[in-house]
């Protein structure tokens, strides 16, 4: 279970502080699948950040399965269960794509192993087990691998930071049924950040965010109707969604 | 040399874990302390001077030599001049390197010249890499000189790994290509300490379809200095490549100076330089799979210099 209590961050700009994230307080419950959205610039990547521990709050505390994780680094949250998967992944010159699903795993992959992650994320995993993680690698390449590493890890909390960016139609599908199978296999939360109507349409609870606080925090059924409804809160997909796509 | 100083030696500079097969020089504390000759390989030495001439005979493929160095007395200042004839139509490993341990008060140099001449169609791997070890207060230094001459439709492609205990290092190498003759070299060095590397490159290409390509993978840390200096001269309808890709940290300097000359319309010459601290992004994605801050680090340098 997930617990963020009063959590506000600030940074500082030339003239005053400017607060990003406003006094936000929310319980993600265990096998629990909950979206935060909001428009752009709300705080919604800064808050993933702020779980990861990419960044530390100004004030509030983040409670992990009973434990402060506050004032814990990166790789403590990491190895105590949160998982993070990047907006926009990095590249690194001479690590292999098996090498990251391997650290990842925390064990002694076997290729096999790894070929599952990677089919799982609709990647013919012979093609890309020994590829660079270089600028070989499209952007969308890029951010099916990181979905994977996550997919590797297994642990209780997965964030995911707008997964979809980036992702054609085509996996965009799999993308949903890989958390649908996350769900059940891993019997963990998700978190997702996102403005994709068809991964709120998945989730059990919906968060939205807007101005750094929460405007809105409830079951999808009672809180998706309304978000809909409201074009002024509705994210550019879903807006191209309602146009095109569907 | 104790036994295990030897094997550790030998098996850091040229993977050597027992008498290698095949043609093979080894130089120990000055002195030549093993050799085997083949049919098609022979090694003399050199009645003038210090050092070898290794004779390939034309047409020999899938032979290897090598030829390490390993020095554990403190004080020793040698230089050696190894000649490398290799025939037409040959393919062969060539595996150089030289491993110091010093635990002494006095200097340790090594200054070796290696000279290459590679007849038509051949291929030739040469593999060279720099070892140090020992606590003694005497530096540990390696001075390696590389010429290259490369005749028509031969190819040459040179792995020069450096990843620890060399105090000072001071690497010249020129290439001359003939027509339709390739040279692909591949530089790994990390610094530590105060340790100072320079490396030096001039590669002329005067054959039409020569081409050349140098790449340069290097971490910098601590106080240490390095100095990439590549010069491509392309005198012909050629292609030449020169890239620095450097990592810096701490308080370590790393200068890159690429040098690129046509002197013909048809010459295709690129060069390309980097030099960066480690990205915190890179480091951050690391930590978030668990790894601590130093492993991210180590992880990041290991693929780097892979």
């Amino acid at each position: 279970m997930l617990e963020l209590k009063n959590v506000s961050f600030e940074v500082k700009t030339e003239n005053a502080d400017k607060a990003i994230v406003k006094d936000v307080s929310f319980t993600i419950e265990d096998n629990k699948f909950v979206v935060i959205t909001g428009p752009n610039g709300g705080g919604k990547s800064t808050l993933a950040k702020l779980i990861m521990g990419i960044e530390k709050p100004t004030s509030g505390k983040i409670i992990f399965d009973g434990i402060d994780i506050t004032d814990m680094s990166i790789t403590e949250r990491a190895n105590l269960g949160v998982s993070f998967a990047f907006q926009q992944p990095v590249r690194f010159k001479g690590i292999y794509v098996f090498d990251l699903l391997r650290i990842a795993s925390k064990k002694e992959l076997t290729v096999s192993e790894a070929c599952e992650y990677l089919s799982a994320v609709g990647l013919c995993a012979k093609d890309y087990i020994n590829r660079e993680i270089n600028s070989s690698l499209s952007g969308g390449e890029l951010k099916r691998i990181e979905i994977a590493t996550v997919l590797a890890r297994g642990t209780k909390l997965s964030v995911f930071d707008e997964p979809e960016a980036g992702i054609d139609l085509w996996s965009f599908q799999n993308l949903i049924k890989i958390f649908e199978q996350m769900q059940s296999n891993i019997k963990g939360s998700i978190l997702i950040i996102s403005h994709q109507e068809r991964i709120l349409n998945i989730a059990d609870e919906i968060v939205l965010i807007a101005d750094g606080k929460i405007k809105k925090h409830g079951k999808k059924e009672d809180v998706l109707p309304e978000l809909l409804a409201q074009t002024a809160a509705r994210g550019l997909c879903v807006k191209f969604n309602d146009g095109g796509v569907k | 040399m104790a036994d295990k100083t030897r094997e550790r030696l030998l098996s850091e500079v040229a993977d050597l874990h027992a008498v290698p097969t095949g043609a093979f020089n080894i130089r120990e504390n000055g002195e030549t302390a093993m050799r085997n000759t083949t049919a098609n390989i022979d090694i003399v030495t050199k009645k003038e001077q210090n050092g070898i001439d290794i004779h390939i005979k034309s047409g020999t493929k899938n032979e290897s030599v090598h030829i390490p160095v390993v020095i554990s007395k403190s004080g020793i200042d040698e230089t050696v001049y190894n000649d490398f004839y290799i025939g037409d139509d040959c393919d062969v490993v060539i595996v150089a390197g030289c491993g110091i341990h010093n635990s002494g008060e006095y200097d340790s140099k090594h200054n070796g010249l290696h000279r290459f001449y590679v007849g038509k169609n051949s291929k030739v791997k040469y593999v060279e890499k720099h070892y140090g070890e020992g606590d003694g207060n005497g530096k540990r230094i390696m001075n390696p000189g590389t010429e290259v001459y490369i005749d028509e439709n031969s190819s040459v492609e040179m792995e020069m790994v450096q990843i620890k205990g060399v105090d000072s290092t001071e690497r010249k190498t020129t290439a001359k290509l003939k027509a339709g003759a390739k040279l692909i070299v591949r530089e790994r060095l990390m610094t530590h300490g105060s340790q100072v590397a320079i490396s030096d490159y001039v590669s002329e290409l005067d054959g039409d379809g020569s081409a050349v390509d140098i790449v340069s993978r290097s971490v910098a840390k601590d106080n240490s200095y390095q100095k990439f200096d590549s010069k491509i001269i392309g005198n012909c309808a050629c292609n030449g490549h020169t890239e620095c890709d450097a990592i810096i940290m701490d308080n370590a300097r790393v200068v890159a100076v690429p040098a690129l000359e046509a002197n013909s319309i048809d010459a295709m010459l690129v060069h390309e330089a980097a030099i960066g601290k480690i990205a915190g992004e890179q480091l951050t994605k690391l930590m978030s799979l668990g790894l601590t801050e130093s492993e991210a680090e180590e992880q990041i340098i290991g693929g780097f210099l892979k």
